[in-house]
């Protein structure tokens, strides 16, 4: 774990020491904010809470993710530093988690900054700072989740725009399989799959937390899907980390 | 004791183009080994199978005793290592990629300030230690690498092309820093250039197709040539002799 850490120190550095972390920070909160208060009436519903906010959330980390994880191993290669990394006295899996930890720790800046929201609603209202609290923790697993997939889609090429378009394409799949669109396509030709696809929706699962609710199948479901997409990762880059 | 590098049958083959093959050999400390042979030999391929990068197809290798596929943890504690190109984070300073690297070695506090230290003294790195390395001529930037495989003072050394992109006194400096080093441990290294074989090399190995095609002293490999021309014998032995004559 203390090798993990020690990569993720590092990595997490390596997004201040660009701009890409202020670029992302500033897009996420305004684009997070235009539509809570734009599209989500945040003001004309003349409720005290967060719901507008955690409708769009989910969205715009499904766009906003996976250009934090696309760099993660894509860069590595391009640059040859992951023969660097992966001949220092470190196992592929240290080297794995410290980079998530890393993105995941910085998408929870991000999000953390999102906190005058939760102030402005204190303000004008008595939200139940209980479901907000709740909702946040669903961001985060989201967000997790995002990046889980955008790491291991990163680990499979060297070009970091290719790593983002298929982490957004995956993310994509999984964060629409309870809606209409997909469940009616699977009822109507697979119905075996359909129920499959319900309660592989990460924003069906994300609704539950933003309404209040800790489930533990929720919790479950969110590590078991971290884990997985790691360990995707994991084989990805023990398989060809040369080439 | 056990050598420091044994190389028994390494074998690498990228679907039907074999890169490296059955490769052996077993380097004892105070040995310093000159890696020749033409572009796309296997040099690097060997060496990074050395460092346990890339997974050989068969045959083994190891590290101070320890399987590098085995135990790869254990053998990379013993080993410094420069890849090709010597990568380094460009947007790190010098100081912050050392201090990383010797983090991941085990070291803190005090041990980790003395072995970085001694690292940029012993590359010369002291001037830029501030710089972040994009901003470093390619000279330095091999340097930041070279410090990076000699912060834990391992027992072996690998390094693929140690003084590629330097200038003459660069060249010259590394060298000497190889030679000092030498006596203590066993160290590899990948060169084009063949006055370096001379200058630092107690014995080389010319690899040519992927196969040992020689394994000698620089000065036994020289004597091969009735001038003892060591570029004549690196020539006769890595390009087929009907070749040599419509050239």
């Amino acid at each position: 774990m203390r090798q993990a850490l020690i990569i993720a120190r590092r990595e997490l550095d390596g997004y201040f020491a660009t701009p890409v972390a202020y670029v992302f920070i500033v897009i996420f909160l305004v684009l997070q904010g235009t539509l809570t208060f734009n599209a989500g009436d945040f003001f004309a519903r003349g409720q005290a809470d967060l719901v507008p906010f955690f409708e769009f959330l989910p969205w715009v980390f499904l766009l906003l993710v996976p250009a934090i994880s696309m760099r993660l191993w894509a860069e590595e290669r391009r640059l040859g530093t992951i023969e660097l990394l992966l001949t220092l006295p470190v196992t592929e899996g240290q080297a794995v988690i410290g980079k998530f930890l890393a993105a995941w720790v910085f998408c929870i800046i991000a999000l953390a900054l999102t906190f005058p929201f939760v102030i402005t609603v204190n303000i004008l209202g008595a939200p139940d700072n209980g479901v907000i609290a709740c909702g946040y923790l669903g961001g985060v697993l989201v967000s997790g989740a995002f990046l889980a997939v955008g790491s291991a889609t990163s680990a499979m090429t060297k070009n970091q725009v290719i790593a983002f378009v298929l982490g957004i394409a995956i993310s994509f799949v999984f964060a629409l399989s309870a809606y209409p669109v997909v469940t009616d396509f699977l009822d109507r030709n697979l119905p075996v799959l359909a129920e499959i696809a319900r309660r592989f929706s990460l924003i069906a699962r994300f609704q539950s937390f933003a309404q209040g609710l800790i489930r533990l199948p929720d919790l479950v479901f969110f590590a078991s899907f971290i884990g997985f997409w790691l360990f995707v990762n994991a084989v990805v880059i023990d398989h060809d980390k040369a080439s | 004791m056990a050598a420091l590098i044994e190389i028994a049958g390494l074998t690498k083959r990228f679907g039907s183009f074999t890169a490296v093959d059955d490769v052996s050999f077993r380097l004892d400390k105070g040995e310093v080994l000159g890696f020749l042979g033409p572009n796309g030999a296997g040099k690097t391929t060997t060496m990074r199978m050395l460092a346990g990068f890339v997974m050989p197809t068969a045959g083994s290798a190891a590290i101070a005793g320890h399987d590098v596929i085995a135990e790869p943890v254990a053998a990379r504690k013993h080993l410094g290592f420069l890849p090709e190109g010597a990568p380094t984070y460009p947007e790190m300073t010098v100081l912050g990629f050392l201090r990383f690297v010797a983090r991941v070695r085990g070291y803190a506090g005090a041990a980790l300030r003395r072995r970085v230290a001694e690292a940029t003294a012993l590359t010369q790195l002291e001037s830029v230690r501030l710089q972040t390395i994009e901003t470093l001529s390619k000279g330095f930037k091999r340097r930041v690498g070279l410090a990076q495989a000699l912060l834990h003072d391992p027992s072996v050394l690998v390094l693929d092309e140690p003084t590629d992109g330097l200038d003459p006194n660069q060249k010259h400096e590394v060298r000497t820093l190889i030679r000092r080093m030498a006596p203590e441990k066993a160290i590899v290294i990948s060169t084009h250039l063949l006055e370096e074989v001379d200058a630092v090399c107690t014995r080389a190995i010319i690899i040519a197709g992927g196969r040992v095609v020689a394994d000698d002293t620089p000065a036994g490999l020289a004597a091969r040539d009735p001038e003892r021309r060591l570029e004549e014998v690196f020539r006769a032995i890595t390009i087929p002799s009907s070749l040599r004559k419509a050239a």
